[in-house]
């Protein structure tokens, strides 16, 4: 399978413009293609056909087949019809001014209702308000403690009542204690349950009548592979949804059932769970959940990520010693030691649109290994060396290599990327979004064609990414062109 | 997955549908590859009428309804211009042309067409077996059977017995070789782990074996507790640790009382985890690695519990957990529901692992040894 639809489109359309003009035959297959991925993407098959007959009728016009890339302009348009389709966005919570809201929450066995009350109530603290969590799970065993200890770690309160065996009179009660206690939010966490269980739809039916809630929300596992349009639509006729959220998005599960639940619900989707701590929940980005699904990156949620692991002012103090040259290998370090953490580099780069090839390379141990040594190499250089690397002769270096436990030629070359490195940080940290583009692409570049010495991050093999000569020598072009920009400023 | 409950009537209803319906297929089968010259003829009427298929939706698009539909009491447009109706006159003569002359006095089945081929493959992908799989194999009735009238059951009941033929070759029962064997559960978050652990305990333990459970899942909260009331339930012995104590020092524990109380079987439990958190992983490969200290061989069976809902997602678990904790098997959990789990097919392929058991529910009993023979007639199933 292509690593993503753009690039499988790409190859695609590279084979068909050897045959001359693009005609409504030769597109079929670039749908083809749109409509396999989105089946690998888990989107359920119905939702598919239908979605294909909406992107088929935009493609099939005279724009996209005239236009030089095709390819882009088919993805643009499937990028376009899946944000439409599970837009708009709608991510607040709808609290009433008077009288506790109530949100129930159902959704099948372990698609993670219990962990998103968690994670809903995190987030209405974070906007002072305290809601009162109500174990209605009376099925699976020590569901009510799950609940309790994230009510403790919350510091949220819990309403249950171990001894009763309904359902609806537990809801009840806990809203009645809601308005003694004066919260604003209760939030019921019911039993999970097959959607063709009709008892226990009956059930979940039944409470949605005498406790009437206010919000009713739908958990759906990220991984849910083509029953979600069956089991969405059973939930939603049993109970009129007002959103969904999708959970366990942290993993490399595509989501194309959100695509089915919102196909056959119509409801918005509210926010979707991207790991097990309480804060990993995050409004519904329509652009980013297309890209997902699409497998083409998101960047968005790169930035996201990156922000999280540098802090502002951190990030502010690198960029200006970056951009003053000040930069020294002590920096180059610290960077290395922050994206060394184990899946983190990978996780970005799967994140960043078109670096998706860079995942696995960066992900290897052998990876892991490089900038370990990395480390330790700069760790048995002297402060002095470290701000200013050109000192290093041949007997220091054979002292730095030693202190490391590798050969010398791994300190030269580590000093030759460093010194590589450099100039093009300083462009980027210092320059416009222009050159920052500019000078992304040119390090995509160097990396995938491997002569760019970045070989801490590089393992041996192909990278997968071909380039043609008159890429390669435009490639090099630049390089020169910045080698000699930087050699004019040195002087 | 109905099926699945009540063992007798499938079983005679599969027997009674599956030996007639696959006679006749094969034979057809056989027919063609007796035939060779005939081969090229079967696809050669259809791909004219597809070539001139673009030319005639230009003229008319109610025109290019009238090759794909195939009931010829069933006139694509009935207020449509004299054209239209010319062409549905012409729906009879057309099919005639489009069929495989072996085919042309038969009066059931259907043509198989583009159109046939779409609700073979709706069906197929239905079954969450992906995309891939499920256009080879479509594609291989399509080069088999193109132009030739058949039943969509015929095929789909080949299809069944090759699913069954792929499936059954790995019964594989569990390999429980010492005392005390030690079988290790993993996979993703809320997959089913703890609850499939309880199932499979009792299902041991009816076995007459002596079972000790290790709570693992040091993680999540109340999940020790899950475990302590299914122990309780089954009457075994549990070695649980304090919220957030290292899950190997668990799994060492657990075996470590197995051997003391000389149990049959050591069941660890472990928290849930997504294949792409590598740290986590790594955690997997250290309880391996402390158990194997304790015992030589173990663990003897590493299962991976799959959830039967998951889709295409199920692929990289099994690879990201087979690399990581040397899976020897699967437990397909919540197969009750409306699920298929079609997608052990190219697990199956790709990783040659077995499905060990399956989960049916909630309650204690709720689990079986898989049987390649319902799960095949079950996956295809209306």
């Amino acid at each position: 399978m292509f690593d993503s639809l753009s690039e499988g489109l790409q190859s695609a359309f590279k084979s068909l413009r050897g045959k001359g003009k693009l005609t409504e035959g030769n597109m079929r297959e670039g749908l083809d293609i749109v409509q396999r991925s989105l089946l690998e993407a888990d989107v359920s098959y119905p939702v598919v056909q239908d979605f294909m007959q909406h992107v088929s009728e935009r493609a099939l016009g005279k724009k996209v087949l005239l236009s030089l890339r095709p390819e882009e302009e088919l993805v643009g348009i499937v990028q376009s019809e899946l944000t439409a389709i599970l837009g708009p966005v709608d991510s607040s919570l709808h609290l009433k001014t008077e009288g506790p809201t109530i949100i129930m929450m159902c959704g099948l066995q372990g698609s993670g209702k219990t962990t998103t009350c968690g994670k809903l109530s995190q987030l209405l603290k974070e906007q002072k308000v305290t809601p009162l969590l109500v174990a209605a799970d009376l099925q699976r065993p020590a569901a009510i403690e799950q609940l309790k200890v994230i009510g403790q770690q919350l510091d949220v309160p819990v309403y249950a009542e171990p001894d009763n065996k309904n359902p609806v009179e537990v809801c009840n009660n806990g809203v009645a204690r809601a308005k003694e206690l004066g919260s604003r939010v209760v939030i019921l966490d019911t039993a999970g349950r097959l959607a063709i269980d009709e008892e226990l739809m009956a059930e979940l039916a039944k409470i949605d009548k005498k406790v009437s809630p206010d919000q009713v929300y739908l958990v759906v596992d990220g991984m849910t592979g083509q029953d979600a349009v069956n089991s969405a639509d059973a939930f939603n006729k049993a109970l009129e949804l007002d959103g969904v959220v999708m959970t366990k998005l942290d993993g490399d599960a595509r989501g194309g059932a959100l695509l089915s639940v919102k196909h056959v619900t119509g409801v918005p989707i509210k926010f979707i769970g991207t790991g097990e701590h309480f804060d990993a929940l995050e409004p519904f980005r329509p652009e980013g959940m297309a890209s997902r699904i699409l497998q083409m990156g998101d960047i968005v949620a790169a930035a996201h990520e990156a922000h999280r692991i540098v802090d502002d002012r951190e990030r502010e103090e690198l960029e200006a010693k970056m951009a003053s040259g000040d930069f020294t290998l002590d920096d180059f370090k610290n960077m290395m030691e922050k994206v060394s953490k184990p899946g983190l580099m990978g996780r970005m780069m799967g994140l960043m649109p078109g670096m998706g090839q860079f995942k696995d390379a960066l992900e290897s141990d052998e990876a892991a290994g490089g900038i370990r040594q990395t480390i330790g190499a700069i760790n048995s250089m002297t402060a002095e060396e470290r701000r200013n690397p050109k000192v290093i002769d041949s007997a220091r270096r054979s002292r730095i290599a030693k202190g490391a436990g590798v050969q010398t030629p791994v300190i030269s070359q580590l000093i030759k990327q460093f010194e590589f490195m450099k100039p093009m940080m300083q462009a980027m940290a210092g320059g416009s979004v222009m050159d920052r583009a500019k000078m992304m692409s040119q390090l995509q570049g160097a990396m995938s064609q491997g002569n760019g010495s970045l070989d801490g991050l590089r393992t041996k093999g192909s990278t997968g990414k071909r380039l043609s000569n008159a890429e390669r020598a435009k490639m090099r072009k630049e390089r020169e062109k910045l080698k000699r920009r930087k050699k004019r400023q040195g002087k | 997955m109905v099926f699945w409950r009540s063992k007798k009537k499938v079983d005679d209803s599969a027997a009674e549908s599956a030996s007639p319906s696959e006679a006749p297929v094969q034979g057809e089968a056989e027919i063609q590859a007796e035939v060779p010259p005939e081969q090229p003829a079967a696809p050669a009427p259809a791909a004219p009428a597809s070539a001139a298929q673009p030319v005639a939706s230009a003229a008319q698009p109610v025109a290019a309804e009238a090759p794909s539909s195939t009931a010829a009491d069933d006139p694509p447009a009935k207020k449509g211009g004299l054209f239209a109706r010319f062409k549905s006159g012409l729906q009879k003569t057309r099919q005639a042309l489009n069929t495989d002359i072996r085919d042309l006095f038969k009066d059931e089945g259907r043509l198989v067409d583009d159109e046939f081929l779409g609700e073979l493959f709706a069906k197929l992908i239905r079954t969450d077996m992906g995309a891939g799989p499920a256009e080879e194999l479509r594609d291989d009735i399509a080069k088999r059977y193109r132009g030739r009238k058949v039943q969509l059951s015929d095929i789909i009941g080949s299809i069944t017995e090759q699913t069954r033929e792929m499936l059954r070759q790995d019964a594989a029962p569990l390999n429980l070789p010492g005392t005390p064997s030690v079988i290790l559960v993993v996979g993703v978050n809320g997959s089913g782990k703890t609850t499939s652990i309880g199932k499979l305990s009792n299902h041991l333990v009816g076995q007459g074996k002596k079972v000790v459970l290790g709570a693992g899942d040091t993680f999540r909260a109340a999940a020790v507790e899950q475990l302590t009331i299914w122990s309780q339930r089954i009457g075994c012995d549990i070695v649980t640790g304090k919220p957030g104590a290292d899950p190997a020092s668990v799994a060492y524990q657990t075996v470590d009382k197995a051997i003391e109380i000389g149990a049959d079987v050591a069941i660890i439990d472990t928290a849930g985890r997504l294949q792409t958190q590598s740290n986590l992983m790594q955690e997997l490969d250290k309880i391996r690695r402390v158990v194997s200290k304790k015992i030589e061989n173990a663990p003897h069976e590493v299962l991976l519990v799959l959830d039967a809902t998951a889709g295409q997602n199920a692929l990289s678990q099994a690879s990201g957990f087979s690399d990581a904790a040397g899976c020897t098997g699967i437990v397909l959990a919540k197969l009750d529901g409306s699920a298929r789990g079609g997608v052990i097919l190219p697990i199956r392929r790709q990783f040659q692992l077995p499905v060990k058991f399956v989960g049916l529910g909630e309650s204690i009993e709720d689990i079986a040894p898989f049987d390649a023979d319902q799960f095949a007639s079950a996956l295809f199933s209306d």
